[in-house]
Order: C-alpha cells, then structure tokens, then sequence
C-alpha cells in the first residue's frame, strides 16, 4: 500500500514526470500511451425529516495508465502517484501487450504540448461554493418546505452532493490538458402512505460549473413538484398493460432516446456488435419528426464539459437528423477500432476506469407542435409526465418506469395511474416517435455504463410515440 | 498484492493514534482495504482490454466532545491523507444527528467464526487471456447463431480489510477471489438477435468452473432463439433461483431494521411475529454459507457475520441491524452494517427454501410435466427502476420461456408485475434442489396469479 505524498495540484511540475513516463512508454514499443490524474474532493448530505442524517466528506486521488498497441490497449489504475508507483503501473499496462521498458530503447516521443489549461478560470469554485452551515441550512429548508406542501407525508429526505474534480491528461501524441469540473445535484424525495396507498415520489436537480446553484435553488418550487405528484399518485390505480399511444413529457421523458438509441449510437456499442445501427449512417432509423443531438456545450448543464477526459473539446455532434443516422459517439479508442472519428465523447467515472465513447447532453430537438396538439392526436394511451430510471440491452431492447402517469382519453388527460414500464426495440420505436412538441427542456441525470457512472443530461420536448408496449397490470 | 502493498494494521493504528491525539480526538474508528486487481475481455480470438487496478481506501468517524459523528473517506493513506480525512470527519462532526448517535458495536471484539477461504494465487494476465479467449472460442462454437459474445471478462482479486478502534477492536481479512462472465448474442436470419449469459466465482482464477459456464451460457442463448410473443395475461409463473434472489433482494428492506426506522419499510417495529408468506417459505441471511464465495468475517462496524433466520414458515423473526438500529430495537448487532455517520444496513446472502417440517406446498412440482401455461422466469432486468420497494409493487422485464400444451417456446419481450406481499402469499411450492448462485441459495419457486404483458 502507498504512502507516498499526494499531489496537492496538477501544476506545470508535472510536466517533466509526465513526459518521463510517456517516453518509457513510446520507447517500449506502445503505440501511444495516455495518462489520466484526477485529485477528488466530494461532499454528500442528507437531511431526514427536519434533521441532518449525514455529512460526508470524501478525498480521492490516483492515476489511470493506457497503453495502445495495434487495436489492443492494456489499463492500470493506481491510487500511488509517486513516480515509482506511476512507473510500476506503466509495467503493468506494458505488460499486458508483451512490452518491456528498456532504459536504452529510443522513443518516438516529441514531448507534450503546451498546457491547454481550462482549469485556470475555475481555481476558486471549490470555495466559492456554500460552507457547510450554509448547506445545511438550505437543505433542511427543501425538506420544511416538503412537510409545508405535502399530504399523508410518512419520509422527507433531501440529499445533496458536491463533486469537485480536477484531471490532467498526458498523452503521447502530445496532448496535455488539464481540468477543473465541479457538479452539484439535488435531489428531493417523499414517501405518502394512508392506509395501503403508498406513492414514493422524487426529482433530482443538478448543474455543473455553477458554484451559486445551491445557494439559487428554488427549494419551494422543488418541493411543491414533488408532493403534487406524489399526491396524484397516492390513490392511483394501476395501469391496464397493453400496445398503446404514448405521450412523454419534455425533460427527462428524454431518457427514452438514451435508452433506446442514444447507447446504441455510441462506438462502444458499434466495437461489439450490439447495436442494429452500426452500418446504417445515411440511413432513415427513426420517424423524419425526429432530430437527434448530443454536445457538451449547454452552459451549466449537468452533462456539459470544457474537455473530455481524453483531453479533447466537445462537439456538438448531430446524431439523427430529420430521422436519417448521421453520426456515432466516439472516443479514442473507438476511433481507432471503429473508423468513427472522435466527438469530445471520452468519459470515465474516474481514474479507475478506461474512457468509453459516452453520451454529454443528449436530446431531441423541439419540434413544431404545442404540447396539446400531441394529446390531442390520442384518442386512448398513457401520458408520461416522470420517467425512472431505464436500461438497455445488449439486443437493443430497452426499458424503462414511468414514474408518474396519466390515461390519455379523447385527446384529454383523466385519472393518474401507476405501475406502468415501457418496453420496446429501437429499431421499432424510433420510426414510432411521430411528433415533437415546441417546449424541449433538459434534466439532470446518471448514466452507468463500461466507464462508470457519469453526469449527463436527457431532455426533449414532449413527443408522441404511437404504439409502444405498456407493462402493468 | 505483495506485503509490502498490504494494510499493516498496527502501523496504521499508531498514525491514527498519534494524529488523533493532536487533535484532541479520543475516540474513533476506522475501517480500510487495499486491493489489486486484474481482468481481461476479449473479442473474436483478440484481446479487447486487459486491466489492472491497484486500490486504497480508508473511512474514519470520530466522535466529538459533544458525542457527535463525523466520517469522511480518502484514497490517500499518506500521512498528510491521513491527517486531512480525520480533521474532515471532525469537522464533519459538528453536523452529526444527536438523535442518531452510532457507537461501536458491542461485539467488535467477539471471536469470529472461522472461514474456509483459502489464498489462491494469481494467474499471469496472458494466462488469463488464453484462457478467457478458449472459453469464447468454445461459446462461439456451440451453435451457428452465437455470433459474438459482446460482454465477458475474467477476473481475479487479492483484497484485504481491517476494522479498528480506539477501544482496542482490531479485526483484518484476507481474501482472493476470481469471476468469469460470458453473455453471448445469437441471431438468425430474419430473426431478432437473442441474447443470455452465465456467470461463475471461485478462490482463485485455476479454480473457475469455466466448462460449467461455457455450457450453461450456450444453453440459455440457444434456449432463446426459438421465440414468441406472449399474450397479456395472468400466468403460474416459475422463478428460476437467480430470478427470485433477485426479487427478495430488491425488496429486502422488508428486513431491514434502518429503512423501518426511517419509515421506508413496508414492515413496522411491531412486524416481528407477523405472517409475511405462505407457511413453508423460510428465508435466512447466511453470509457464512459455505457457498458463499467472497464472504466477510465481519461488517463494517467490526460486528462478526452470522446466520439470521429473517422468515420462518412465512413469520418474520428478525430484521438486519447494525449497532444503532439494535439499540434502539433492543436487540444485539447482526453483523449487516456499513460504515458512516448514518449507518446503513445491508442483507448479505440469503438461504431461500421450504420450511423445515411443512412439506414445502406442493410436491412434486415439475414444469416439462405440467399441462396448463406456465411462465418460467430465468432472469429478471432493470431491478433498479421498475421495483418500489417502499411501496411493495415491481414491474420488471424479464428473459424466459412460455410452456403450453407440452411445448417449450422463449418469451419474445415481456414484464411481469405484481406486488411482493401478495407474491409472497401466492407461492405454490418449489421444484429441484437448492442451487448456489452469487447471491444465495434457492430452489426454482413457483408463484400464481402473475401479471405479465407480452409485446405483440
């Protein structure tokens, strides 16, 4: 176990070790090595009730080292970033593609290049977010505010989390970037019960780069959301299953389009072999109502990034135009593998994962009807207002809970119910999406994935689906 | 992991020590581990990714001079880590919940129950490597339609972890363990690709069950090759053992003695005598099982793990706790508790089956000998969105098979939904012996009045 000294920065001192440890590598015979270091500064927070449960402080550091050789790549993650233990982990990872470090190989390595440093502006968010008492104090106002809004309310909880992250990537095509990322997510939830009438109900807020977004959250508009769905839930009964229309609500109603073909519409998924879409760039998959992005440029947005965590700039990058597949999500490595070329689309939980091609803030564009207009079109379905979460396989069909429901009956919405998740195939879902409403907006959310759990953003304005499988009861 | 990687527990006992007195800190606890890992995955007789980790955490709480908590964790266990992650928790400590205080188990000092994990050593990556791409090559061979097999990986772990604190409680675990996973993907022309997998763990990667998995991956892909639609309806349903594991851990908050405090439970403090299920089925938490590979000697509060009858003949006996939930049910810790300022409590591994005594419901139960439908559940997906536990209800994809008029046919997609205190009052009986899976022993189990909805 290390107990060498950690990093207190990733100043320009690294540049010397780095570019020692990167020529070590190239002289060994890699094709190209790439260093990930991350320093990690987390603060979770719950509030129970009208008390604070946990404060939790976390620290974290270490270092990931890829090796490329061909279309092979060998991983070592450290927690060490002593020079010994950086250089033994390059062992390792040289290792894994039969290479050996010789201290008398020549190296094809020019050097790094200047720093591209987009951390230089962001040094003082870590304090220029709420102190402790600060925190508190706001999130035991979020779960007052439940209490004050809510019915039959038998569990409040707010939760809070701070991650604070800076990384610097050194590879030896030259890249040299450094990093500092700060994201902080609310989240608000209730469980109302009578008697056997249970309806658990939550929302999650969350913003990068915004060090005020605590401090500016409007916890009683939050808090009357959430208990105004519980409270339509609380006595709803459950859906009839069965092929129905479908209205999805905007926001994170878009979390059917990362499930249902934004994953498959990464390069992750194309080296594989599991997504149906990876020959079909230039091809009509989904209904000509439907035009598709993701980019890592929404100022604030939860999914948004001033570098990859392979050092490059996000694009935005049109996936589905007009329903014709015009592009992949690509990383380094898919890049590689794949043909595609990269997207700013490299992303990791942490050193301890290998970047995958991944999704930033994806969603579907707005479209040119009212919200009314989609409702209106269904003589008998299910509105969606809040979606769970969802996943996909590796055949390409996907799932995921509504959380909060309504029957569409005459073009109206009538009575809440509960139960319902969705189920369907890309392929024959996409050609399904046949209108989009005026009023896209994006949300917050977690995606797990080969790479760890990452921050991205799901949105869309409300859109139509005209048949799509409804599991109930 | 060589010794000079190992946690050295008493070193690490005297920094905290020492750093703690600076601080003017006299008590605390602290909980660690280290580990290394390495995994391979491949694709099509190449290698995809070889991996290796080396990884150090530690989490330590201290108690103030009110009494209050506070907890913070750090991968850096240099001394300067080691001095900002205690003067976090103590910082964090002026935010501890006086009406919440944990305090160190009673029984962190108890003998612990002797296991049987031996140290295996590990394997060479391109070992690995061969092998995991022989098992493949073996996969793809055994039928034209398996095509890939887009996720596997073998992997190996050498791991440690300690409990200490300031009264003296020193507990430390050794283990190595290995996994190997093959799922594969099979497609036939003008049909929709099917997919299905198997998984194995042992002490060391020598000792994996690699034929068993090769074989069992294979049978369930081609299993599913020959599919159908099913109709909306309500089925008997067969929840292989995996499939019903999976559904009592989802809803094991039943048991759970914080989520009951903290009224997310659908049990009650008084739900302790109460028929919860038919009156055969018995569910323990048995960490200690043999079968239970990877097992921990003690939770994260140094509390010795021990078998704990949750369910017996359909009556709930006890609920998990940790030191605080026991003191305030007035029972002893049961050896399920994390670590933090709120601790959090978990089941381990569960032994599910018939009552000793009560014939177990029906007998002789055999799904190739039964005439009416019956929907055979092999896995279930999603758990972690289409299950409300504080509410009881579940509405969850599901791969498996429609047996009707002797015919057996894969279910082309469908969910099944129900509420779990209803299912756990519809249980017909079991049928075969007990199976070891990752997460606990049990029988296939039989349920009727099922809600499942078909994708015509």
């Amino acid at each position: 176990m290390s107990t060498t000294n950690p990093a207190t920065c990733f100043d320009p001192s690294w540049r010397l070790r780095l570019e020692s440890l990167l020529s070590a590598g190239s002289g060994a015979g890699a094709d190209l090595v790439e260093v990930f270091m991350e320093r990690t500064d987390h603060l979770g927070m719950l509030a129970e009730q009208d008390a604070i449960t946990s404060v939790s402080p976390a620290f974290g550091m270490g270092a990931g080292i890829r090796v490329f050789r061909g279309e092979r790549d060998g991983f070592v993650s450290t927690n060490d970033l002593s020079e010994a233990g950086l250089l033994s982990a390059l062992d390792q990872a040289l290792g894994m593609l039969g290479l050996l470090r010789s201290s008398h190989a020549s190296s094809g390595f020019d050097g790094l290049q200047d720093l591209r440093d987009f951390g230089l502006s962001k040094a003082d968010w870590l304090e220029r977010c709420p102190p402790l008492l600060d925190a508190t104090a706001k999130l035991l106002e979020g779960t007052a505010r439940l209490e004050k809004h809510g019915d039959h309310l038998q569990a409040r909880r707010g939760s809070y989390a701070r991650d604070w992250q800076e990384v610097l990537v050194a590879a030896s095509d030259g890249t040299f970037a450094r990093d500092i990322r700060l994201h902080q997510s609310l989240g608000l939830n209730v469980l109302a019960a009578d008697g056997d009438h249970r309806a658990g109900m939550g929302r999650r807020y969350g913003s990068s780069g915004r060090p005020d977004e605590l401090r500016q959250w409007d916890a009683d508009a939050s808090a009357q959301e959430v208990c105004s769905s519980a409270a339509s839930m609380l006595y709803a009964d459950y859906v009839e299953a069965g092929q129905m229309p479908a209205v999805l609500a905007n926001r994170f109603g878009g979390v059917i389009f990362h499930e249902a073909c934004g994953h498959l519409l990464e390069t992750t998924q194309v080296e594989r072999g599991t997504t149906p879409f990876a020959d079909k760039v230039g091809e009509q998959i989904a209904h000509e109502a439907v035009t598709a992005i993701d980019e890592g440029l929404s100022d604030g947005s939860f999914g948004s990034l001033s570098m990859d965590d392979e050092g490059m700039e996000p694009q935005r990058t049109v996936l589905i135009e007009n329903g014709v597949l015009k592009r992949f999500l690509s990383d380094r490595a898919g890049e590689l593998r794949t043909g595609h070329s990269r997207t700013g689309s490299g992303r990791r939980q942490g050193h301890s994962f290998a970047a995958a091609s991944r999704m930033r803030n994806t969603f579907i564009a707005a479209g040119p009807h009212s919200p009314e207009q989609l409702l209106a079109s269904v003589e008998r379905g299910l509105y969606c207002k809040s979606m769970g979460g969802g996943s996909v396989g590796p055949t390409g069909q996907f799932n995921f809970a509504v959380e909060e429901g309504y029957l569409i009956e005459g073009g109206q919405l009538t009575k809440p119910v509960k139960g319902a998740t969705l189920i369907g195939e890309a392929k024959e879902v996409m050609p399904r999406i046949s209108m989009c409403a005026n009023d896209l907006e994006l949300a917050a959310g977690f995606c797990g994935s080969v790479s760890g759990s990452i921050f991205v953003t799901v949105g869309q304005p409300h859109i139509k689906v005209d048949s799509i499988t409804v599991g109930g009861r | 992991m060589n010794e000079s990687e190992s946690i050295q527990a008493p070193s690490l006992r005297g920094r905290l020590e020492a750093l703690a007195q600076s601080n003017g800190i006299s008590r605390w606890d602290l909980g660690a581990s280290c580990s290394t890992d390495t995994s391979v995955q491949v694709d099509r007789g190449e290698a995809k990714q070889m991996k290796g980790a080396q990884r150090s955490a530690i989490t330590v709480r201290v108690w103030n001079g009110d009494g209050l908590v506070g907890i913070t964790s750090t991968s850096d266990l240099s001394e300067p880590g080691l001095a900002k992650a205690l003067a976090g928790a103590r910082d964090a400590s002026a935010f501890g919940n006086p009406d919440d205080i944990p305090a160190f188990s009673p029984l962190a000092t108890a003998p612990l129950a002797p296991l049987e994990q031996p140290i295996q050593e590990p394997i060479s990556i391109l070992t690995m490597l061969e092998t995991l791409k022989g098992a493949e090559a073996k996969l793809l061979d055994s039928h034209a339609a398996i095509g890939t097999v887009p996720y596997n990986g073998l992997a190996q772990r050498s791991s440690e972890r300690i409990y200490l604190n300031s009264d003296g409680a020193c507990r430390q675990q050794k283990l190595t363990t290995a996994s190997l996973y093959l799922y594969a993907r099979a497609e036939e022309t003008g049909r929709k690709p099917r997919s299905a997998g198997a998984v194995r763990l042992a002490y060391g990667a020598g000792s994996l069950d690699i034929e068993g998995c090769i074989q069992e991956a294979a049978e369930r892909t081609i299993s599913h090759l020959n599919y159908r639609p099913i109709e909306t309806g309500h089925y008997t349903c067969v929840f292989s053992p995996e499939a019903f594991l999976d559904l009592i851990g989802a809803f094991s908050s039943l048991f759970n003695a914080r989520a009951i405090i903290d009224g997310v439970s659908l049990s009650n403090q008084e739900s302790v005598g109460e028929q919860l299920a038919v009156p055969f089925l018995s569910i323990t938490d048995n960490g200690l099982n043999p079968g239970n590979v990877g097992a921990s000697a003690f939770d994260g509060e140094g509390t010795p793990t021990a078998a704990l009858a949750l369910l017996e003949a359909g009556v709930i006996r006890n609920f998990l706790h940790s030191e605080a939930t026991a003191r305030h049910f007035g029972v002893n810790p049961t050896g399920h508790a994390g670590m933090g300022a709120k601790v959090s409590v978990g089941a381990d591994w569960f032994e599910i089956g018939p009552t000793p005594g009560s014939g177990g419901g029906q007998q002789g139960l055999n799904q190739n000998q039964h005439q009416s439908p019956l929907v055979v559940i092999d896995s279930l997906s999603a758990l972690h969105a289409g299950v409300k536990a504080s509410q009881g209800s579940f509405s969850l994809p599901f791969d498996g098979w429609l047996i009707k008029d002797g015919e057996k046919h894969s279910i082309e997609a469908a969910t099944v939904a129900g509420d779990i205190r209803t299912l756990l009052k519809s249980l017909v009986g079991f049928e075969g012996a007990a199976k070891v899976t990752p997460d606990g022993l049990c029988p296939q189990v039989w349920a009727e009045g099922l809600s499942i909805t078909g994708e015509a």
